[in-house]
């Protein structure tokens, strides 16, 4: 069934965007990820601007991380203060994001930038993760038991200390605000909810257990993505509610899927799929960068 | 003198016949408007006419060419070139004017009933139709307006089609274009040229009024003109998405 997607202005068939909701939506409920690092790529491949994607994207991230959300509330596994510290230190991320987004356009480099942080960054914490989470599956499969991860590190012995107990944590407020910043920053720059960056920085830097750390992130992405759904309504009018709709409607029975599959799986195992995800997006971006494309030449929306 | 009589002579002789020629188009299309509704799949417009003449039809090969074309708008081309090992975006162009959808269909080869002068005083042909602003930057603009030409001829929104008009007694003629699915809104105009030995002897234009009609409407309005409100009814939308789906979860699968 072919639907006229108002904004968007192109004709694409529906069963397909419920089909890819559904599939990211699994994905985002399981991992904790909005999914925009997946999405945005398969709707510029089926034919949707850019720009729309994008803002689209924000929107259906919305629905599916809320849908995730209400499942982990259930199961306590969202540990609320800690996502409101980390959205704390995501706004001013975000804020500054903007700025170092404009100074790259005014350079002319934007793309190159985004697409090699991106590729170095992701890259770097998908071996590590995958390597560490290799090990921990290997140590429990040995009949050993697997050592609660709580080192004692750097950040816990900082000023301004907060309890979070859903977490089981009591650290500085410092750290989770710095990873929300870095977050904030890289989102606003790679146009992303920043799940992907998000998790493994909660797991690594925060040490705060996997199964609220999926929680945790969702709760955060709503409230980024909700803001960036805002922006580009009222700055571009990109966002195209038809698109939306049907990219949410697989999205958000995806996301109630995904939770379910996510809290039946170990949090090693978890913690390997969502490595190889992310090294297989940063692959596939690094290939982007090193094979000759096929069409050297891009079309973009007129003006200077 | 005699020579030069006889040159002016022939001249005469060559422009009358152009002159007294009495040779009229008389066009119409099936649709003078296309409505973009939720489940629009492309359309078909049929455009059919006939020659209309007061005197028996002058010697020379009729020719009659038809063009569909969208509005204009101006774009940035971008070549992507290796540096340092990597493809990056490297040169860019602007491109003043390029049509959203330029069709094409002539009743014999392009080349046979259209001359290069008439072609670039009407902009007939697909390059005409592109404008493309000269770059200190970049030496070779060509390439990039052949980009545009080639990207969006793969989306199918350029096309020629040489033959596709059919002509019976060099009098009536009929086409059809083909609008696909990925149409944009807009004054999109007809045009059709009816010429003799490459030369242009009759024109004739209609617009054709392409518009978003109901829903698609209505979103797109509100979209742009209250676009807060617009933003907040995503929103609201995708949350009570996320809630409906939880509670549907929760009532029939119990966990």
């Amino acid at each position: 069934m072919q639907i006229y997607l108002p904004i968007a202005e192109v004709s694409v068939n529906a069963f397909l965007l419920l089909g890819l909701g559904g599939l990211v939506g699994v994905l985002s409920g399981m991992f904790g990820v909005g999914g925009g690092f997946l999405m945005t790529p398969l709707l510029f491949f089926i034919g949707i601007p850019p720009a729309v994607a994008v803002a689209t994207e924000a929107n259906q991230i919305v629905a599916s991380s809320f849908s995730g959300v209400l499942a982990h509330l259930k199961r306590k596994t969202v540990d609320i203060k800690m996502g409101l510290v980390l959205q704390v230190g995501g706004l001013i991320g975000a804020a500054l994001g903007i700025q170092i987004f404009n100074y790259l356009k005014a350079i002319g480099q934007v793309d190159l930038l985004v697409m090699l942080s991106y590729v170095i960054f992701l890259g770097i914490i998908g071996s590590l993760m995958f390597i560490e989470s290799l090990r921990a599956i290997l140590k429990s499969r040995g009949g050993q038991v697997v050592p609660t991860r709580r080192r004692h590190n750097w950040v816990h012995n900082l000023p301004f200390k907060m309890k979070f107990r859903a977490s089981g944590l009591y650290i500085s407020a410092i750290p989770p605000i710095l990873v929300g910043v870095l977050v904030g920053v890289l989102a606003a720059i790679m146009g992303v909810g920043g799940g992907f960056i998000m998790v493994p920085a909660m797991i690594y830097i925060l040490g705060m257990p996997t199964k609220v750390v999926v929680g945790t992130s969702l709760f955060q992405i709503i409230i980024t993505t909700a803001f960036t759904t805002m922006m580009h309504a009222t700055t571009n009018q990109t966002v195209d509610v038809a698109l939306a709709v049907l990219l949410l409607v697989g999205g958000v029975i995806g996301a109630q899927v995904g939770t379910r599959i996510g809290v039946k799986m170990k949090a090693e195992q978890l913690r390997v799929l969502l490595a190889l995800m992310v090294l297989a997006v940063c692959a596939k971006l690094g290939l982007d960068l090193l094979l000759m494309p096929s069409e050297l030449y891009s079309l973009g929306a007129g003006g200077h | 003198m005699k020579r030069f009589l006889s040159v002016a002579a022939a001249l005469v002789a060559f422009a009358l016949p152009v002159q007294a020629q009495e040779e009229k188009i008389v066009a119409g299309l099936s649709q003078n408007a296309v409505q973009i509704t939720a489940t629009f799949v492309g359309s078909e417009i049929l455009i059919f006419g006939a020659v209309k003449r007061d005197a028996p039809a002058p010697v020379g090969d009729l020719g009659v060419a038809v063009v569909v074309e969208g509005p204009s708008s101006p774009i940035t081309v971008r070549r992507k070139s290796k540096v340092m090992g990597i493809w990056v975006n490297s040169d860019a162009v602007e491109v003043e004017a390029a049509p959203s959808f330029y069709a094409i269909a002539t009743s014999a080869p392009f080349d046979e009933i259209i001359s290069p002068d008439l072609n670039r005083a009407r902009d007939i042909s697909i390059p005409e139709s592109i404008r493309i602003l000269e770059s200190d930057a970049v030496a070779d603009t060509e390439s990039f307006a052949e980009a545009v030409i080639r990207i969006r001829s793969n989306a199918g929104l350029y096309m020629i089609n040489e033959g596709a008009v059919d002509m019976s007694e060099e009098t009536l003629f009929n086409t059809r274009i083909e609008l696909p699915s990925n149409l944009t809104e807009g004054d999109y105009r007809a045009r059709i040229y009816l010429t003799r030995g490459g030369e242009l002897v009759a024109e004739h234009s209609a617009n054709i009024d392409v518009r978003k009609v109901g829903l698609e409407r209505w979103l797109y309005n509100l979209a742009h003109e209250q676009s807060l409100l617009y933003g907040l009814m995503s929103l609201a939308i995708a949350i009570a998405a996320g809630w409906g789906a939880s509670a549907f979860f929760r009532v029939f699968f119990r966990s």
